[in-house]
C-alpha cells in the first residue's frame, strides 16, 4: 500500500500534459525537411492559399501531426488500461494479439489478395487485429465462468500472438515484397499515411476513448481485487470486457495506421504513473496526453536527427524513452500496480 | 515431519538431506525423456535420403556408408535442437520464477535482444559492404557476435537493475526498457539494408537449425553439462522465493546472493543457446508454462521445463525441414506454431477442471 502516497495535487499536472502536447504538435507542423516559420504556419491554417508553405502545412504536416495525437493518446490509454487490467508491468496494448493480429492480416493481404496501398492494407490491420483479440478474449472465455482471468487472457494473448508472429515471419520469409513493406511497418512511423488514414482510424478510437474512461472507476475496484470488487458492487465479467473492447479498438486503430509502436504503451504508462498515482481515473488521460507528446516529440526529433531524411518515430522513441524510463526506474521506487 | 502429509508429492529422507518426490512431475519428465529419443530417432530417419533404423544404427557403430550423413549432418543437427531446447526451457524457468511473473523470459534480461541487434547489425553491415555474408563470417562471425550481443546485453541490465539488491520487479522494469531499445534499434537495421539482407536477418531472429553441425553441440553441451547442475541446485531458493522476499528471507535464503547467481546462471544458458541457434521464439516463455501445467505445480518446475523445451524443439526442427520439404522452415517460426496451441489447450483444460 505504500504507492498510495496521499499527495494532493491541483489542475498542475493535467495542464501541463495539454500544453506539452500542444508545444510538440506546434513543432510537429513547424519542423521538418523544410522548416516553416510560425508566422506562416498561421497563415495556412487560418488562411490558406497557394503557398508553398500553405500545401507543406495543410497536406503533410497537419495530418501527420494529426496522426501522431491519435495514435499517441490510444496507445497511452490501451497501456494504461491493459496493465490495469492484467496487473502485469509486462503487458503492452498488443499484448492480446492485437499487434500480430493486424501485421498477419496485412502481410496477408498483400500475398493473397494483391492489396498494394495504404488504405487498403489499413482495412485489412484493423479486421485482423479485431479478430485476433476477440479470439484470444474466447480462448480464455472457454470452458469458464464469470470471464477470463488476467493470468489466462496474457498467456492466451501471448500464445497467440507468438503463433501469428510465426505465421508471419514465414510468409515474409517467401515474399520479397511482403517482407519491404512489413520491414518498415514493423519499425512504426506516423510518415506520409496523408489526411485520410487519419478519418480512418478516427471512429475507433473515439469510441475506444470514450470507453477507456467509462472503464477507468471499474479499474480501480478491480485493483483491490476482484472480490472486493464484486462486494463493491462492481460487475467483473462486464468491467474486463469493457476494458478490453476498449484497448482493441484503441490499439487497433493506431498499429494499423502506424506500425509496431505498441512498446508506447508499455513504457507510457509506467511514466504516467510516477505523476497520477494508482488512480486510474488520472492514470489513464495522463498517459494518454503522455504519449500523444512523446510521439509527436519522437517524430520531430526522428526528422531533425536524419535531416532531410527521417528516422522512423519508432525508433527514436526507444532511443530517447527507453534510457530515460530506466532512469526513472532506478531512481525513484516504481510505483507498482 | 511424521504425520504431514502433501496431496501430490512424497518426502524422502537420507540423513540430513530431504526432498519430495511429486509423481506427475516425475512422469512428464520421464514421457518427455522418451519423446526426445524418439524424436531425435525420427529426424535421423527423416531427410531428402530416408533410412532405415538398421542402417542408422549401421552409420552409428561406422560401418555404413550412410556414415557421412548420420553423424555429420542430421545427428549434430537433432542433438543442437534438443540442447538449445532444454537450455531455453531452464533458463525461461528460472527468469520466470525470480521474476514471478509468466509473461516474463530472457528476453527481459537483455540476452536475446541483445544477442538479436548485434547479429542483424553484423549482417545489415557485411551485406552491404562485402557483398553477402559467407564462409568465416557466416560461421564464426555469427556466433561469436551472438554471444558478445548477449551477454553485453545481458550485463547492462545487470548493471541498471542492481540497486543495494535485486529487486524483481526493477528487473522487469529495466528489462523492458533495455529490449525496448534493443528491438526498436534491430527494426531499423533492418530497414537500412538490403532487402535479402533483411530476409536472412529475419532467418537469424528466427532461429535456426539449419546446418548445425558438432561445433555448435560441443559448446552448448559442454555449458550445459556445468550450468545444469548448479541451477538445480537452486531449486529450493526458487520455491522459497515463490512466498514474497520476506517469507523467502525468514527461510533463510540469502535473497541477493541467490537471485543473482539464479540469474547469472539463466543468462549464461540463453547467450549459449541463443549463440548456437538464434532466438528460437517463444520455446523459453512456453516451456515453463506447459511444463508446470504437466506437473500440476504453481511454479515451474526446473527439469520439467527443461525437457518440455528440448521437446518442443526438437520437433519443431523435425517439422521445420520436413513439412516442406526440399524448402525449410527456421525451426523458430514452428515451435510458435507447435507450442501455442497446445498452450491454449493446456489452459481451456484448467479452466474446465477449475469449473467441475
Amino acid at each position: 500500500m505504500s504507492a498510495l502516497r496521499p499527495r494532493r495535487r491541483g489542475a498542475g499536472v493535467p495542464a501541463a500534459l495539454v500544453v506539452a502536447v500542444l508545444a510538440a504538435a506546434v513543432l510537429s507542423v513547424m519542423i521538418g525537411a523544410k522548416t516553416v516559420p510560425p508566422a506562416d504556419v498561421w497563415h495556412a491554417l487560418w488562411f490558406p492559399g497557394g503557398t508553398e508553405n500553405d500545401i507543406i502545412v495543410r497536406s503533410l504536416r497537419v495530418p501527420r501531426t494529426v496522426l501522431g495525437v491519435l495514435a499517441g493518446v490510444a496507445l497511452g490509454v490501451a497501456g494504461a488500461l491493459m496493465q490495469g487490467h492484467t496487473r502485469n508491468p509486462l503487458a503492452d496494448p498488443g499484448l492480446l494479439g492485437v499487434t500480430q493480429g493486424a501485421a498477419f492480416a496485412m502481410v496477408l493481404a498483400i500475398i493473397v489478395f494483391g492489396v498494394s496501398d495504404i488504405y487498403g492494407y489499413i482495412w485489412f490491420g484493423l479486421a485482423g487485429a479485431l479478430i485476433a483479440s476477440v479470439g484470444v478474449f474466447a480462448i480464455g472465455a472457454v470452458g469458464g465462468r464469470g470471464g477470463p482471468s488476467p493470468l489466462t487472457l496474457a498467456l492466451a494473448g501471448t500464445a497467440v500472438s507468438a503463433f501469428l508472429y510465426a505465421l508471419t515471419s514465414g510468409l515474409v520469409l517467401v515474399d520479397e515484397q511482403a517482407m519491404d513493406v512489413f520491414r518498415f511497418w514493423q519499425a512504426g512511423s506516423i510518415a506520409g499515411r496523408g489526411a485520410g488514414v487519419a478519418w480512418q482510424i478516427l471512429p475507433f478510437i473515439v469510441a475506444g476513448l470514450v470507453l477507456a474512461m467509462a472503464n477507468a472507476p471499474g479499474l480501480n475496484a478491480l485493483s483491490l481485487g476482484e472480490d472486493v470488487a464484486r462486494s463493491l458492487g462492481r460487475n467483473v465479467t462486464a468491467t474486463r470486457a469493457l476494458g478490453i473492447t476498449a484497448v482493441t479498438l484503441l490499439t487497433a486503430g493506431a498499429v494499423a495506421a502506424c506500425g509496431a509502436l505498441a512498446f508506447i504503451g508499455l513504457i507510457v504508462p509506467h511514466l504516467a504513473r510516477a505523476l497520477s498515482g494508482p488512480d486510474h481515473r488520472k492514470l489513464v488521460p495522463y498517459s494518454g496526453l503522455l504519449g500523444a507528446a512523446a510521439l509527436l516529440l519522437a517524430d520531430v526529433t526522428g526528422r531533425i536527427l536524419a535531416r532531410p531524411g527521417e528516422l522512423e518515430a519508432g525508433v527514436v522513441l526507444a532511443l530517447l524513452g527507453a534510457p530515460f524510463f530506466v532512469m526513472l526506474v532506478r531512481r525513484r521506487k516504481p510505483v507498482r500496480l | 515431519m511424521t504425520g504431514v502429509r502433501l496431496p501430490h508429492a512424497r518426502p524422502y529422507r537420507a540423513g540430513r538431506v530431504s526432498w519430495l518426490i511429486r509423481p506427475r512431475g516425475v512422469v512428464a519428465g520421464l514421457v518427455g525423456l522418451v519423446l526426445i529419443t524418439a524424436l531425435v530417432a525420427l529426424s535421423l530417419r527423416i531427410g531428402d535420403f530416408p533410412l532405415s533404423l538398421a542402417e542408422i544404427v549401421d552409420s552409428l557403430t561406422g560401418t555404413g556408408g550412410n556414415h557421412f550423413v548420420v553423424v555429420e549432418l542430421r545427428l549434430p543437427r537433432a542433438l543442437t535442437g534438443v540442447l538449445v531446447g532444454a537450455a531455453l526451457g531452464l533458463s525461461g524457468a528460472i527468469t520466470q520464477s525470480i521474476a514471478r511473473n509468466p509473461l516474463a523470459s530472457p528476453d527481459i534480461l537483455g540476452v536475446t535482444s541483445g544477442a538479436s541487434v548485434t547479429v542483424v547489425a553484423v549482417i545489415v553491415a557485411s551485406g552491404t559492404v562485402y557483398g553477402g555474408a559467407s564462409g568465416p563470417l557466416a560461421s564464426v562471425g555469427v556466433p561469436v557476435a551472438a554471444l558478445a550481443g548477449g551477454l553485453a546485453g545481458a550485463v547492462i541490465v545487470y548493471s541498471l537493475a542492481w540497486r543495494r539488491g535485486l529487486d524483481g520487479y526493477r528487473l522487469v522494469l529495466v528489462g523492458v526498457g533495455v529490449a525496448a531499445v534493443f528491438t526498436n534499434v534491430k527494426y531499423w537495421l533492418m530497414t537500412t539494408g538490403d532487402v535479402n539482407d533483411s530476409s536472412r536477418a529475419m532467418v537469424w531472429i528466427s532461429g535456426s537449425l539449419s546446418g548445425r553441425g558438432w561445433e555448435h553441440v560441443v559448446p552448448v553441451a559442454y555449458a550445459l553439462a556445468v550450468l545444469v547442475p548448479l541451477c538445480l541446485v537452486g531449486t529450493r531458493v526458487l520455491s522459497a522465493l515463490r512466498f514474497g522476499d520476506e517469507t523467502a528471507t525468514g527461510l533463510g535464503v540469502r535473497l541477493n546472493t541467490a537471485r543473482a547467481l539464479l540469474l547469472l546462471g539463466a543468462v549464461l544458458l540463453a547467450a549459449v543457446a541463443v549463440a548456437a541457434a538464434g532466438p528460437i521464439s517463444f520455446v523459453a516463455l512456453a516451456a515453463p508454462q506447459i511444463a508446470l501445467r504437466l506437473a500440476g505445480v504453481a511454479q515451474p518446475p526446473l527439469v520439467v521445463s527443461a525437457v518440455t523445451g528440448a521437446v518442443l524443439t526438437s520437433a519443431a526442427d523435425l517439422a521445420a525441414r520436413t513439412v516442406f520439404a526440399p524448402a525449410e522452415l527456421p525451426v523458430g517460426v514452428v515451435t510458435a506454431v507447435l507450442g501455442a496451441p497446445y498452450l491454449i489447450y493446456l489452459l481451456v483444460r484448467a479452466r474446465r477442471e477449475a469449473r467441475s
